[in-house]
């Protein structure tokens, strides 16, 4: 069964400790949280789960292995805050480039190039279908990120890192969202994302990294 | 573990890329050669016009504005995709960034070193070069900017998360490119002798070599350290 294991996880920033003992396991079929206020170290957590940063104590582990090797990357799709999506280039082209290099990340099938009738069915149910090619810079911040979220659609990752997935998403594109996370746990994905908003379901399970900042900080203070 | 696609798909992906993301910012394309254009034409203007000063110093001159252009136009390669998270997906694609930073430096010297070789003859009538200069100066051209653009990929990746990185990447790069200009403009100046400068040119070629094979090593390592801080 797919986990991601997190064991006493701390990340250091200039001689302090964002948050320590961060512990957890979340195997496929969950979706998980990342809570806390502004600054708490959500990004950098997730971060640390990409492979991006190193935690600076603890270990992350994706079914036993590091999570910066390539058994984990090949099963990673990753949304960052800057969601890596090049202004200059259409939405069609963006798509054609990211699964150029990702592709589906599929299991059974061998990695076969997307047609650009699948992307354009992706950028359907985004609601970008007419602005397919219409380079990015024209298009609204929310656009952008849809032209972004319609990886989703594509790809079989079985990991899912979302930072911030709902931002600049109107309220029935947030919804939208939920379901396609709520479908992609359902077959047996691992979706780990940070948000500021309530997401009252029971499926979900919630890390709030207020619990884990360091104590010694406050004697400091 | 799934399947991810070979790295000659990757390759050719981040290559269009490339060239689509040049083609529709033309004024970046157009910089570094407007850059060589005009101090090219400066340099008589403001030394002298005639051939018996300009003949002695344009294999040189021509040799050390090409130079500059290159370096003038590496801390932009990293640095959009960089701002824009697109360096993260590649990291994260599973694909060797290997590949990835050869697709983006050869895409760099399509769009800068080979015009600005393509470009060097009508320079060299500019600063009155000696005919038999002007092969040696293409060729070596060729080979030498091709050199320039994949060692600078390792300043300009170093430096990409630094808010301004211009002057630390300059200082990085220069003495690595000291070599590349001394056998440059030797054989140019080899050639217009009418000595053989073949010796200096196959260095050259051993250098782009090498600088290709090794460079996008150094590179992919500095991307990752760079974006892990």
């Amino acid at each position: 069964m797919n986990r991601i294991e997190i064991e006493q996880v701390a990340f250091e920033r200039d001689d302090v400790n964002l948050f320590e003992d961060v512990s957890a396991t979340w195997h496929q079929g969950e979706i998980v949280q990342l809570a806390g206020k502004n600054g708490c170290g959500k990004t950098t957590l997730m971060r640390c789960i990409a492979g991006i940063h190193q935690p600076s104590a603890g270990k992350i582990s994706w079914n036993g292995h590091n999570v910066s090797s390539f058994d984990f990357r090949s099963t990673l799709l990753y949304l960052g805050h800057q969601v890596g999506i090049k202004l200059l280039m259409t939405p069609m082209e963006n798509l054609l480039w990211y699964f150029g290099i990702n592709g589906t990340k599929s299991s059974e099938e061998s990695s076969i190039p997307l047609s650009r009738e699948t992307l354009l069915a992706a950028l359907t149910k985004v609601g970008l279908a007419a602005f397919a090619d219409v380079p990015c810079f024209q298009l609204s911040a929310g656009q952008v990120r849809r032209a972004a979220l319609a990886r989703l659609y594509c790809s079989y990752a079985e990991v899912w890192l979302l930072d911030e997935p709902f931002t600049a998403i109107d309220i029935a594109g947030v919804e939208a969202l939920k379901g396609v996370m709520e479908a992609h746990a359902g077959t047996g994905g691992v979706i780990i994302f940070t948000s500021h908003q309530l997401w009252d379901s029971e499926a979900i399970r919630v890390l709030d990294l207020e619990a884990y900042r360091p104590k010694a900080q406050d004697i400091a203070l | 573990m799934s399947a991810i696609p070979g790295p000659h798909r990757a390759l050719t992906a981040s290559f269009k890329r490339e060239l689509l993301v040049a083609a529709r910012a033309r004024s970046e394309f157009f910089n570094p050669l407007i850059f060589f254009l005009s101090i090219t034409m400066f340099v008589p203007l403001g030394i002298a016009p005639d051939a018996q000063t300009l003949a002695p110093i344009a294999p040189g001159m021509i040799w050390i504005i090409a130079l500059l252009s290159v370096l003038l136009s590496l801390d932009r390669v990293f640095q959009s995709d960089f701002e824009d998270g697109s360096l993260e997906q590649m990291v994260l694609s599973g694909q060797s960034l290997y590949w990835i930073v050869i697709a983006k430096s050869l895409a760099h010297w399509v769009l800068t070193g080979l015009p600005l070789a393509l470009l060097s003859p009508i320079l060299g009538v500019m600063m009155a070069l000696p005919g038999e200069g002007y092969v040696a100066l293409v060729v070596s051209l060729l080979f030498g900017t091709g050199s320039l653009c994949f060692i600078g990929a390792i300043g300009s990746a170093l430096t990409v998360a630094l808010r301004r990185g211009g002057l630390l990447l300059s200082l990085i790069i220069i003495p690595l490119y000291v070599p590349v200009l001394i056998l440059g403009s030797s054989s140019v100046q080899t050639a217009v002798l009418g000595e053989p400068y073949l010796g200096q040119v196959a260095l050259l070629a051993a250098i782009w070599l090498l600088s290709l094979m090794i460079a996008p090593f150094a590179a992919a390592g500095s991307i990752k350290i760079s974006l892990g801080t």
